[in-house]
């Protein structure tokens, strides 16, 4: 239906100049300036990354960094990586741009909250560079008193700027489950829904409902070190193992908030991209509900050994291998809906595929550091920081990455260079293998986390992970260079090059109208429907 | 959701990414809710906090309590149950779309905000003025001498009690002061007429949003004047 309508302007030149960006009511248009600010800040996180492992060639510090340097540097790698790349980057960015196209809705609820909270997200980055011209900051990005409230650097603009993002991400998550409820397309009951609705849906309860936590402890926090209160210090009357129940409270639902749209983005990569009916809808669907559940009773696993009692670790460890349940259902589901599927190795694919392989790993990794016993011997080591790192950038980046090649030709209606995507996903597959697997390896052996110097024995598998983080940028500045590249020389594309079924590929143009759609989108199918191999799909 | 038709009459404040009157209100107000949500849990953070720090230290607690006025805290108390019951009559007369009696009730649930800011202030500067500032600031000779012409001694680190009560309290009068300025939003719009054809939503979210400020300190009276 859209080929009808070819000649007329789209949302990108519907309207011209600064303004018409900056004020647009347009969630396209907000989800794409979503996607260049998250861009930006993922080159700046990479680059102090990168600048880490630079130094770490060689045991000795101080090569061409101090050591309050190196501990910036990872300070604000954490902070800019988590607070503003990876919260924002599937749920704002692709969200934004996909959440009222596959319901069928001409925008989100409430559009002029959804500009605010852009905004809000500009001025709390603000508050971050802020920090980077007023003396940086050296506590990790998890703020942990006392030192937070004693170190000289600038820990309230970093704090204050959080908490400011923290606004920005409750504003989206409101918008998206009021969206979802309310906005949906007639026809579209709750199980018709793309996989990567229910992902964002599940997304936004925790955000709406952790968010504010982190908020007060935020606050708390400034109110510390400002007025000493005595509530987080030691010296003054306060506990600090609070502050971490605090924190984590909202930071372990938070690592919820940054891996379940990419789950949902992967559902949609293996399900399109394997012309098969996605196994297990139901199951997937829910599964995203149970860890939004379970993700705020497991906390206290970050604090097995920072004197909470024994018998809450116990729990705690228990409940974290309840995570693994749901978890591993998505998974099987994915693996169970490639099976006899027509697989096309594409670039999105290969980012499916790619993420199947990292975050499994990633994913049994966390059970590691789950277990009691095991986690006295690892925490605090590079065996975390591969773990985490497995699950974040191993599953949210490359789900992001695979997500933006799956709907780029959607946002801009061309198609970026299919040999180039392949060679870039070769290197940063594997570049990011090289660069973490060996520090499971390191981190098991001893080698602490967050250390500027180490031990001359591991110096063979520093050096390996150092040249994996190059292979990284170099993959990262490939995919730059042709996705915008094709911009301009991109192939035009039709609305629906994938051939897929859900409503933004299938009821409107690429790169859509202003409005989303010519009237009102009526859904009589199911978003997975692809009869041509899965028979059984099509009585669904 | 699945609505196609709409009803016989948008009102002026239709917004045209809705399809039905309906489904706009029905969004706004779950919206709000949420954000109530969010509010809620919010204090329940620093209620959390109280009750640790009573955990920690109830003598302490119990004997610094005794320096706050529960005299005004209670006028504040009635004050602010009254201001919620003009605050629900002013919706209810939003959605009979009567704006002039709806704004005159708007009026006096800020009169009453006022009056609330107005207590608070008298009770912070009497406070400040014998040394029980917050923190770091608190002036233990002063705060103690003060304590002695009351009859009262501490027992613990009272820095900690007022510290939680000032960031306690502030954060709800930051709310009271919020609550004021939407409700002079409300007012104003009640004052050109808005509010008719069944339009009412944003009396009624501000209303809700009164709602919970009045509800956290319905918690925070007992808590923190009347412990024992």
């Amino acid at each position: 239906m859209a080929d009808a309508h070819s000649n007329e302007s789209n949302y990108l030149t519907a309207t011209r100049g600064l303004k018409s960006w900056l004020f647009t009511l347009d969630h396209k248009r907000i989800g794409l300036m979503y996607l260049v600010g998250v861009l930006v800040f993922f080159l700046a996180g990479g680059l102090f990354a990168l600048t880490l492992r630079t130094e770490l060639l060689t045991p000795e510090g101080g090569d061409f960094i101090s050591a309050t340097t190196y501990n910036k540097m990872f300070t604000l790698h954490g902070a800019v990586m988590v607070f503003l790349v990876i919260i924002p980057s599937v749920p704002a960015a692709l969200g934004n741009f996909l959440l009222p196209l596959m319901l069928g809705a001409k925008d989100v609820a409430f559009p002029r909250l959804n500009l605010l909270s852009f905004w809000v997200y500009t001025l709390g980055s603000m508050f971050f560079l802020y920090t980077l011209a007023a003396g940086q900051l050296d506590t990790g990005w998890t703020f942990y008193t006392p030192y937070s409230n004693t170190t000289g650097t600038a820990v309230i603009s970093a704090t204050f700027g959080a908490f400011i993002l923290g606004f920005s991400s409750i504003l989206t998550g409101l918008n998206f489950v009021v969206t979802v409820h309310k906005m949906r397309a007639p026809g579209m009951t709750w199980n018709k829904m793309p996989l990567m609705v229910w992902a964002l849906y599940s997304t936004a309860v925790i955000q709406v409902l952790a968010t504010p936590v982190l908020a007060i402890t935020l606050l708390l926090l400034i109110v510390e070190r400002t007025l000493m209160i005595g509530i987080f210090d030691p010296a003054m009357g306060g506990d600090p193992v609070l502050y971490q129940h605090f924190f984590w409270f909202y930071s372990h639902p938070a690592v919820y908030i940054m891996i379940l749209p990419g789950f949902g983005i992967e559902s949609e990569l293996i399900a399109v991209h394997s012309r098969k009916h996605i196994f297990g809808y139901k199951a997937i669907a829910l599964s995203s509900v149970a860890i939004a559940i379970i993700s705020f009773v497991v906390w206290g696993h970050h604090m097995f050994v920072s004197g909470q009692s024994e018998l809450a670790g116990i729990v705690f460890s228990f409940l974290t291998f309840a995570v693994a349940v749901p978890t591993a259902i998505k998974t099987f589901s994915w693996v169970a809906t490639l099976y006899k599927g027509s697989i096309e190795f594409n670039t999105p694919m290969l980012y499916g595929l790619m993420f199947l392989f990292t975050f499994s790993i990633g994913g049994l990794t966390g059970i590691f550091l789950g277990a009691l016993s095991v986690d006295v011997h690892l925490h605090d080591t590079y065996f975390v920081v591969a773990h985490f790192h497995y699950v974040m950038m191993g599953g949210t980046i490359i789900a992001f990455v695979g997500g933006i090649h799956h709907w780029w030709p959607k946002m801009f209606g061309v198609m970026y260079s299919e040999r180039w995507g392949k060679i870039s996903a070769l290197f940063i597959f594997v570049g990011f293998n090289m660069t973490f697997f060996n520090q499971f390896l390191l981190g098991q052996q001893g080698m602490p986390r967050r250390y500027w110097s180490y031990v001359p024995q591991f110096q063979q598998q520093h050096i390996l992970s150092t040249v994996g983080g190059y292979l990284l940028l170099i993959g990262f500045t490939i995919i730059a260079i042709y996705l915008v590249h094709s911009l301009r020389n991109g192939k035009k594309v039709g609305p629906n090059p994938w051939n897929a079924q859900s409503l933004e590929w299938t009821h409107t143009a690429s790169p859509p109208i202003e409005h989303n759609f010519h009237g009102q989108p009526v859904v009589e199918n199911d978003p997975y429907n692809y009869p041509e191999i899965d028979r059984t799909g099509a009585s669904h | 959701m699945g609505n196609h038709a709409k009803p016989a009459k948008d009102h002026a404040f239709f917004q045209h990414h809705f399809n039905t009157v309906g489904q706009q209100a029905g969004a706004a107000k779950m919206g709000m809710w949420l954000f109530l949500a969010t509010e809620v849990l919010m204090f329940s953070g620093l209620f959390l906090a109280y009750f640790i720090v009573r955990a920690l230290y109830p003598e302490m607690v119990l004997s610094s309590h005794e320096l706050l006025d529960k005299t005004m805290g209670g006028i504040n108390t009635v004050v602010l149950l009254t201001s919620s019951f003009t605050m629900a009559m002013a919706v209810r007369y939003a959605q009979l779309g009567d704006n002039k009696r709806c704004a005159t009730q708007l009026l006096l649930t800020m009169a009453c905000a006022f009056i609330f800011m107005g207590v608070k202030y008298v009770e912070y500067t009497g406070k400040f003025s014998h040394g029980v500032f917050p923190g770091a600031f608190f002036n233990y000779d002063e705060a103690i001498q003060y304590a002695h012409s009351h009859g009262h001694s501490f027992r613990g680190l009272p820095h900690v009690f007022f510290g939680l009560y000032f960031v306690m309290t502030g954060l709800h009068g930051i709310h009271v002061l919020v609550g004021i300025g939407v409700i002079f939003w409300v007012y104003l719009r009640a004052k050109k007429g808005h509010f008719k054809d069944g339009y009412y939503a944003p009396v009624e979210n501000v209303g809700l949003y009164w709602h919970i400020v009045d509800l956290v300190w319905i918690f925070l009276f007992p808590l923190l004047y009347l412990v024992k």
